[in-house]
């Protein structure tokens, strides 16, 4: 049996886990379930020795466990099938499966022959028929999670993390690797399943545990819960932050979308956002709530131009069609997008923050224009650092040095310097603190009040209760529900984010 | 107290290689009284211009994080094409037609040659996702393969007293390449340091999605500093091909290697975003004394080389400490 106590986890301030209690049992599926954010992940990397830095203890079969690092765990029997799998793409399936311990004859060399030998048995164990020596590249990404699977018995893994083992596969494979999983737990293995997919949570697993924000809140067995039990489990909170949306009535629409459709770039006849119609009025703050995968970023950046050739339908501003084909035509559109990953997408993080802020508008800080103005790209920054509170000594600090808040304060600070009309804010306060947070959700208020309209991208239902006017969900890259700010709950947007439209009545 | 410190040490980073050279120059002047002559340091600014116009352009797609082999080739190339133009025009067999050129007319025609040289560089980079290095590399081979076909292995020479003055003459006691590249180093330090251009170099090369995000037209930018290196690596094929008095089938061998060093000394980062045109200038500079030095000291050439690179791996190791400390 695997077993956490009292596992706290912080990063730089933040608490990503507090005080968590929680047991894994041998020869049954345990789903780990919880919105994103929920620590989920955070507990998975713990347990795999990806993080060494925690409070509290593991227990592996009334052992005191300590890893140092991944390989330890794979050591003491731990093994996890990360949702991005670990595989190297052009080495053969055997050459995977015995990757840093390959097997050798006399001379130290790799024993092919043994080794695809071994790899042969492994994949008959999963009902894999193909050849030791295919290249992954050239395996369905089904086939290659349970080459996944094949390398964690090779390891004679006792526990089997597998994070969102469904969410890349079709219907057919899933049913496979269910009767796989049927297979280990037979043997005795220790399986930990996490999903967002309830339904199929109550085919497969066992046992529950349920996160919320760090913390764990229930274990049990599935047997004796029921769907609504567990969203119930997963968003009650006790402390809610209050709703402040208010009803949009009549005004000017700004954005419209018409069956804005993102096809998959890699899988053929596959998409990541089919037929979204929206529309976004002037004043308006339209929350966009989803799980992971729903298809939200790529929504933001459809929007804003970063998709030209895959995506296909209408983007209208004020009526008037629009094609948006570049970033740049939709900042000439009024439309700025705060990226999700401020260090990624949002900043330059070895330049200063007057370069960080100017870097949208250098034409309007320039003199005759070619010369740019020290003296008014000085005045934009002081601006934006009295607006926005932004806390910098100078503001020649380099962007790197910064808190996550007042990171993100610059990279709203860029945008808004393009006076846009439309503002698409993608996670704008993740990872940042609670000061900070609270300041974001005011200044949004009053850019809506003063007339701009926002749509903010979270995976924070109390987030999107508290600051949006109108909510929409999406599930699977569709667009399951818009729910106007006084009927919705946590309970009902999680409902429709887990479910598709037709199983909604 | 800590903000302090670390302007204190920023500003001590920005001098290191000024004060590396001032420290090299002491030396030298210690070791041989040849060294500190007028006569000398004219010697010197004279043999580093063209490096300095290579490297100019070097340090402009450096700071994109990108890389350009071919500018020795193209030095070559272009160098070839001003001569041949200036002493034998185009002859176009079939209509019988003979297009002169004046002095003018043929160092623009090298310039923009190397010009559209780079913008292809450019072009195979952007548009077909080649890496620099590769893109590049290529061209190294195919301008000197034209090279070879244009001369026919030969060089190109007596070009006239006028062409010449561009690689040997002196203006108010200053030797004209010194000139030359004083100009192109004080526009390109204009460009960087004070327009929407440079800042997009900066930007490009400090973190490329932001900058795209940031409505900056990536592919524009990259194919206009290559273009640029192109025509700055036919500007010293010029000066090359004057000061010889020839255009050598073989000039420029190599050069790209002094450029990319006087780009790493002057504290460049390969990986782009920051650097300076000054910084390459002092590398150089730098780069230029030492060798000027090794040979007043006698030290053979052989040994000049291990000494060379010595440097350029020091020089990188400080900077690299620094960055630790930050």
């Amino acid at each position: 049996m695997l077993e956490a106590k009292h596992i706290t986890k912080q990063f730089s301030g933040v608490t990503a886990l507090s005080d968590i209690n929680m047991q894994l049992h041998p020869g049954k599926v345990n789903a780990i379930i919880g919105e994103n954010g929920a620590g989920k992940s955070t507990l998975m990397k713990i347990f795999s020795g990806v993080h060494t830095q925690y409070e509290g203890e593991i227990w592996l079969n009334g052992k005191k466990v300590q890893f140092a690092n991944t390989k330890e765990a794979e050591a003491a029997g731990i093994a996890i099938i990360h949702q991005e799998l670990n595989l190297v793409p052009y080495l053969s399936v055997a050459e995977n499966i015995f990757l840093g311990r390959e097997i050798t004859n006399m001379l130290g060399m790799v024993d092919k022959k043994q080794m695809n030998k071994q790899t042969s048995v492994l994949l008959d164990r999963l009902n894999l028929h193909i050849d030791p020596d295919t290249k992954i590249a050239e395996l369905k990404v089904g086939q290659q999670q349970l080459v996944e699977i094949a390398k964690a018995l090779h390891t004679n893994a006792e526990v089997i993390i597998m994070d969102e083992p469904t969410s890349a596969i079709s219907d057919k494979e899933v049913e496979n690797l269910f009767s796989i999983i049927g297979q280990l737990k037979a043997e005795g293995k220790t399986i930990a399943y996490i999903s967002h997919k309830l339904k199929e949570l109550f085919m497969i697993a066992d046992r529950f545990v349920v996160l919320r924000d760090g913390a764990s809140i229930d274990e049990g067995n599935i047997a004796d819960v029921t769907q609504d039990d567990l969203i119930q489990k997963m968003t009650g909170r006790k402390l809610n932050l209050e709703k402040s949306g208010k009803t949009i009535k009549h005004t000017e629409e700004i954005l419209t979308l018409k069956k804005v459709s993102l096809k998959h770039p890699l899988l053929r006849f596959s998409y990541i956002l089919k037929d979204v119609s929206l529309s976004l009025h002037k004043g308006e703050i339209l929350g966009v709530y989803g799980l992971m995968g729903a298809g939200r970023t790529e929504l933001m950046e459809c929007i804003f131009g970063l998709h030209p050739k895959n995506s296909s339908g209408e983007v209208m501003v004020r009526g008037k069609c629009c094609k948006i084909k570049t970033p740049s035509d939709a900042i000439a559109s009024g439309i700025a997008l705060v990226p999700e990953d401020r260090k990624l997408h949002g900043l330059i993080l070895n330049q200063n923050i007057q370069s960080n802020i100017s870097l949208t508008v250098l034409k309007q800080i320039e003199n005759w224009g070619f010369l740019l103005s020290k003296k008014k790209e000085k005045a934009l920054s002081t601006n934006y650092i009295s607006r926005l509170a932004i806390k910098t000594s100078s503001d020649k600090n380099l962007a790197k040095n910064l808190s996550g808040g007042n990171q993100q304060k610059i990279v709203l600070a860029k945008w808004l310097a393009t006076n846009p009309q439309i503002l698409l804010l993608d996670e704008p306060t993740r990872g940042i603190d609670i000061n900070a947070k609270a300041e974001i959700y005011k200044l949004m208020k009053t850019l809506a009040n003063e007339g701009m309209s926002i749509i903010m991208v979270s995976s924070e239902l109390p987030e999107i209760l508290a600051v949006s006017d109108r909510v929409l969900v999406m599930c699977e890259g569709e667009i399951t529900a818009s729910i106007p700010i006084e009927e919705a709950t946590e309970a009902g947007i999680l409902t429709h984010a887990i479910h598709k439209k037709e199983t909604v009545q | 107290m800590t903000a302090k410190l670390s302007v204190g040490s920023t500003s001590l980073k920005r001098f290191q290689s000024l004060i590396a050279l001032v420290i090299l120059c002491i030396v030298l002047s210690l070791l041989t009284d040849k060294f500190f002559t007028a006569d000398n340091g004219l010697n010197v600014l004279r043999q580093i211009a063209v490096n300095i116009c290579i490297a100019t352009g070097m340090t402009l797609v450096v700071l994109t994080s990108g890389i350009d082999l071919s500018v020795g080739s193209v030095l070559a190339l272009c160098g070839a094409v001003t001569a041949g133009l200036l002493k034998n025009g185009i002859e176009v067999p079939a209509g019988n037609l003979f297009i002169g050129f004046t002095l003018l007319g043929a160092i623009i025609g090298g310039l923009v040659l190397g010009w559209l040289l780079g913008w292809f560089n450019g072009f195979t980079i952007t548009k077909f996702n080649v890496p620099p290095f590769v893109a590049t590399l290529a061209m190294l081979t195919i301008a000197r393969g034209f090279t070879m076909l244009y001369t026919k292995g030969h060089p190109i020479s007596n070009l006239g007293k006028s062409f010449a003055f561009i690689g040997s003459g002196s203006w108010l006691g200053i030797p004209v390449p010194v000139w030359i590249a004083a100009m192109v180093v004080l526009i390109a330090v204009f460009v960087t340091q004070k327009t929407k251009m440079g800042r997009y170099i900066y930007a490009i090369g400090g973190n490329e999605q932001a900058a795209k995000l940031s409505g900056i037209n990536i592919n524009k930018v990259k194919i206009t500093v290559y273009s640029i290196a192109g025509a700055l690596a036919a500007l010293g094929g010029i000066i090359v091909t004057a000061r010889l008095d020839s255009a050598q089938p073989n000039a420029g061998i190599s050069y790209e290697l002094d450029a990319i060093a006087a780009v790493v000394i002057g504290g460049t980062s390969l990986s782009g975003g920051k650097g300076s045109v000054w910084g390459t200038v002092m590398g150089a500079v730098i780069i230029g004394v030492l060798n000027n030095g090794l040979v007043l000291l006698n030290v053979s050439p052989f040994w000049q080389q291990v000494v060379k690179g010595a440097v350029i791996l020091l020089a990188v190791i400080i900077d690299k400490m620094g960055e630790k400390k930050e």
